[in-house]
């Protein structure tokens, strides 16, 4: 952090006083969840005015996309919210099968629910560890770390990949899930997630420290929140009971059961508590995903837009000129636009996809979630003290990949 | 057509364009529904009469997203596009205007706050300019960063790159340079639309000149006295055979089994040897040892010399 003080001489005394400060939090600092940079208006410890400065991980990413094919530009999606990379692709497969108004199997219906359930899972693990971690508490980031990482490793057997799973594909998901790992989340789901996040959580919720950091910190009234665009976990904090899984359902969330927790005081603690609850409803999901999914395909037989299997491509020629035009020229989608928003774990994830009718898409606009949370964060955090703003900025929960894009 | 994707359902309102199209009214250019979607284009100077309406008598209370978008071939090149939702009624909408470099569009920040950066990134992106909106900065683009990088005719790899210097121990920039061409693979069929620019095209489209080039007179074409007068003066050089009487060069210098070179250690003493086949018949190994006998003493006497 630099300083920079003022020094003004005082019209009744002549003493020199000490007016508002102006520091620069980060754009390296641990507390801000990546590259922020925060311009800082301090008077004494309290905060005047907050000046975020985004963009410090900008690459470009739908301008990329736009140069690529439909399928090419999938990957880009893991690397937008890397905490959550199936839910980032969930909208953008969805808007593409919403252009192309193709049918997904059923199965594949219930995979993709299951892997963005558990997805949220293990990027709430993500942000519950980090927020505790940055109002003062070490352990308990740790425990939910096991639990990410068991996240990780049920991504891995079932993409080959930890965390850049490109593992949705328009039409279903790419490859099918062994039997055993369904078996192993299910007993995660019973045994080990419950028992070592509930110790965890037990170490946190009724703590008089972190109790003391976050209640009452940040209040933001219901009309703040509809105003100021909040989504997600930050707007059910508010009192509001918005889901998108629950109010526009997509796949097959409109055949699970699960509530919606919502917050009282529209505080930190409650946008901690909103998460600790939706990890609970998560696991619900999940076990209800396991219960009635079908066997079948996963992923749609039209092969104008999915490719044919391996097996299948070493008999048939037809399978191998769609196979070879899929991967070198790739699908065309009918002209036309959408804009289509799923809940990611950070509130409504969306996609502004144009098609001209061509392989590749016109424009792409991505809808962060964190654009206009760390917006609202000058009106939050306008007369906290200093450290409340690493509480605050935990409690937005922020990740710049998806932020800047 | 049947609805076959599993995208998000929100509620469809019946006569929803109905409703909306006459509550806009004069402000109002267009109206359509794709995709389960009503998309709404009104005039560029009442965006914010237009969005006022919606949200205070319509319920779309919130502004979730402002995109835009970049038509180089119209008139008003941009599109700058809104996304409502309603908490309520559970409905979306989206509402768009167009506008070019020099036509500022009312800025929204009047209705919600958080239209702020939103339109500061179209801003950035495209250099779409909003009238009333006081705080117009670049947001995601570097620090004092030139141009508007999403427009269609700014190129992928920008202009600009910058590394870490370690002479001026400090990021420097510098033009782009490539180590070799962006490549863009276009696998469009031909059939279907792609515009393949092959080299020597540009041949097809040029317009064949007014006048034809003649040559009248002998001197047009360059031939006369003047011209093999000097194709005279220019006689070749010999060959150097020719220039020093045809002397014979000395015979290159061999260039195998140089015997000043010191044993191998080892097995393999020679590599002839070691190279024949283990058990072969004696008679031929003879053969193979005179072979290189012969050409020695040769060498060995030119060495002498």
């Amino acid at each position: 952090m630099s300083h920079a003080m003022h020094l003004e001489e005082s019209p009744t005394t002549g003493d020199e006083v000490i007016t508002n400060y102006t520091i620069n939090f980060g754009p390296q600092h641990p507390a801000a969840h990546g590259v922020l940079r925060m311009v800082m208006e301090l008077d004494g410890e309290i905060i005047e005015r907050i000046d975020p400065h985004v963009g410090l991980l900008h690459r470009g990413t739908e301008k990329l996309i736009e140069h690529k094919t439909y399928l090419q530009a999938l990957p880009y999606f893991d690397r937008l919210d890397y905490c959550s990379p199936l839910c980032m692709e969930h909208s953008y497969v969805l808007a593409i099968e919403k252009l192309l108004n193709v049918e997904v199997p059923e199965r594949a219906q219930y995979l993709r629910v299951l892997f963005a359930e558990l997805t949220r899972i293990c990027n709430h693990m993500l942000n519950i560890g980090a927020h505790v971690m940055d109002v003062g508490a070490m352990t308990p980031n740790l425990w939910v770390f096991e639990l990410r990482e068991d996240c990780m490793n049920f991504f891995e057997r079932a993409s080959g990949a930890r965390m850049h799973s490109a593992w949705f594909r328009p039409g279903g998901v790419h490859q099918d899930v062994p039997e055993k790992l369904l078996v192993d989340i299910g007993n995660w789901v019973d045994t080990r997630l419950p028992e070592l996040f509930g110790d965890a959580m037990s170490l946190v919720l009724d703590n008089r420290i972190f109790k003391q950091r976050n209640v009452d910190i940040a209040v933001v009234s219901k009309d703040d929140a509809v105003a100021w665009g909040f989504s997600g976990p930050m707007i059910r904090a508010a009192g509001i009971p918005w889901d998108l899984r629950k109010s526009q359902p997509y796949d097959v969330y409109d055949r699970m059961e699960f509530d919606i927790p919502v917050g009282t005081a529209s505080d930190c603690y409650d946008r901690f508590m909103v998460r600790v609850k939706e990890v609970y409803e998560s696991a619900r999901i999940i076990k209800q995903c396991l219960a009635q999914m079908p066997t079948g395909p996963v992923c749609s037989d039209d092969r104008k837009v999915a490719p044919p299997k391996r097996a299948e491509m070493k008999q048939s020629m037809e399978a191998l000129i769609h196979h070879f035009k899929l991967y070198t020229e790739g699908f065309h989608v009918p002209a036309g636009e959408v804009y289509v928003a799923t809940e990611s774990p950070k509130g409504e994830f969306g996609v502004y996809l144009v098609s001209d009718g061509s392989n590749k898409p016109y424009r792409c606009k991505i809808r962060p979630t964190a654009f206009s949370h760390l917006q609202a964060m000058d009106f939050m955090s306008k007369g906290h003290m200093l450290p409340d703003a690493t509480a605050i900025l935990g409690a937005i929960d922020v990740v710049f990949g998806e932020c800047d894009r | 057509m049947a609805t076959l994707h599993s995208a998000p359902r929100f509620t469809q309102i019946d006569g929803l364009k109905g409703t909306l199209s006459g509550a806009l009214g004069e402000h109002l250019l267009e109206a359509h529904e794709e995709h389960g979607e009503l998309l709404l284009t009104v005039k560029r100077d009442s965006v914010e009469d237009a969005l006022r309406i919606l949200r205070d008598d319509h319920s779309y209370q919130q502004l979730m997203e402002i995109a835009g978008v970049d038509y180089p071939s119209r008139r008003e090149r941009f599109e700058v596009v809104y996304m409502l939702l309603s908490l309520t009624t559970n409905s979306r909408i989206i509402v768009k205007c167009s506008a070019s470099e020099d036509t500022p569009v009312p800025t929204v920040t009047t209705l919600w706050p958080n239209a702020g950066w939103l339109e500061r990134e179209v801003f950035d992106l495209y250099g779409v300019l909003f009238a009333g909106n006081t705080d117009l900065r670049r947001i995601l683009t570097d620090y004092g960063f030139e141009g508007h990088p999403f427009r269609k005719d700014f190129p992928l790899t920008g202009y600009q790159e910058l590394r870490y210097s370690e002479d001026e121990k400090r990021v420097v920039y510098e033009p782009v340079e490539l180590a070799q061409d962006l490549r863009q693979f276009d696998f469009m069929s031909p059939w279907e639309g792609a515009d393949y620019v092959l080299p020597g095209d540009e041949k097809a489209t040029t317009s064949p000149v007014e006048e034809a080039k003649t040559t009248d007179k002998p001197s047009d074409t360059g031939a006369g006295k003047k011209a093999d007068d000097k194709a005279a003066d220019t006689v070749s050089k010999g060959a150097p055979a020719e220039e020093d009487g045809g002397k014979d060069a000395p015979a290159p210098k061999p260039t195998e089994d140089r015997p000043t070179r010191a044993k191998r250690q080892g097995k393999a003493k020679d590599t002839a040897k070691a190279t024949e086949p283990k058990k072969a018949p004696a008679k031929a190994k003879p053969a193979a040892k005179k072979a290189p006998a012969k050409r020695k003493p040769a060498a060995r006497k030119k060495d002498d010399k």
